[in-house]
């Protein structure tokens, strides 16, 4: 388990060590991060509490509004797990 | 010289710790359930850490955790081990072109350490992002899940139920607060994030496929499908839009 989990984090390091990429290649690997967040979100964030799903859309709310007005990323983790810690206890 | 070069690296490493703080806080209730339900299949302390310490990634270890229950195979849970893994692969490869030079011992050091999270953290930085950083991040994230790997085993309860579901959250606000300062500088970003989502969710309801394979080509196919678009447009009035 721990050798298939390190072979694919370590591999591409190896093959591509001093090698410039084409292009295109590089704009889609500087694409890649972003488009991981978005599947990394969503739709997971939905199925955080089984039978509910306006528990992750409120959650998600929180951290959006906190991110967006400019929130440093460990106020906007702690935020969003108060208002969910809030949420379940008057709901 | 050599002072300078390693006092800049200390600060990096710093910074790095300080980044990883928020995957610390989000392994915790994950590590604490993993330790405990590690405990109640049958795996003793030793070989729970152990795992926590040699594998080091989430969703495989708890996918481990029921086929162990279910009494599978070896061979199946290393193959789907890798299955689920397999999109490291293509977060690497996006790290190799945003880390900074240094020796291919050092890449191949801190690359285990790369996860969802670390990644996230590392590839959303501005700049290159130093081997430094990378272990600060690495090494607050490990830390994390293998001390809380280790609790929950030891104290064998769960957290009360409203925080451990509230505390849930803590990885997707991570994903969520990483992205949004992009988001607002840039609309290629917002499609991006977009276009995945959407792919994701096909896949996912669809049930096309394994969840490790839904992000990885729902990432790809955005990923390529915007640059495309990109390029396309760049083509077509001759002139490149930057980021």
């Amino acid at each position: 388990m721990g050798l298939v989990t390190y072979i694919p984090r370590m591999l591409p390091f190896v093959l591509f060590k001093g090698m410039e990429l084409p292009p295109f290649i590089q704009g889609v690997l500087k694409n890649v991060p972003y488009a991981t967040l978005g599947a990394l979100i969503f739709p997971a964030i939905l199925f955080l509490q089984k039978d509910d799903i306006w528990y992750g859309i409120a959650g998600a709310a929180a951290a959006f509004g906190a991110a967006f007005l400019g929130a440093n990323v460990i106020i906007v983790v702690l935020g969003s797990i108060t208002v969910l810690a809030i949420y379940s206890y008057f709901l | 010289m050599s002072d300078f070069a390693i006092g800049k690296e200390s600060t990096e490493f710093k910074k790095g710790l300080q980044a990883g703080i928020s995957i610390g806080i989000g392994y915790f209730p994950i590590a604490l359930t993993f330790g405990l339900l590690a405990k109640t299949s049958g795996l003793s302390i030793y070989e729970s850490v152990l795992m926590s310490l040699i594998v080091f990634a989430g969703a495989s270890q708890y996918i481990s955790l029921s086929l162990i229950a279910y009494g599978t195979g070896i061979v199946e849970i290393v193959l789907t081990t890798f299955i689920v893994n397999i999109r490291h692969f293509l977060m690497s490869t996006s790290l190799t072109e945003k880390c900074e030079d240094d020796h291919l011992g050092t890449k191949m050091l801190y690359s285990f350490g790369i996860t969802d999270e670390t990644f996230s953290v590392a590839a959303t930085r501005e700049g290159t992002v130093t081997s430094g950083f990378m272990f600060g991040v690495n090494l607050l994230a490990y830390s994390s899940w293998v001390i809380f790997t280790g609790i929950g085993h030891l104290i064998g309860a769960s957290l009360p139920q409203t925080l451990q579901e509230s505390m849930g959250v803590a990885l997707y606000a991570m994903f969520i607060g990483l992205l949004v300062p992009s988001l607002k500088k840039s609309a290629k970003v917002i499609f991006l994030a977009l276009l995945a989502a959407i792919f994701n969710t096909i896949f996912t309801f669809g049930g096309i496929m394994a969840q490790g394979w839904a992000i990885v080509i729902s990432t790809i196919l955005s990923a390529i499908i915007i640059e495309l678009i990109d390029v396309i447009k760049a083509r077509h009035w001759g002139v490149k839009h930057e980021k």
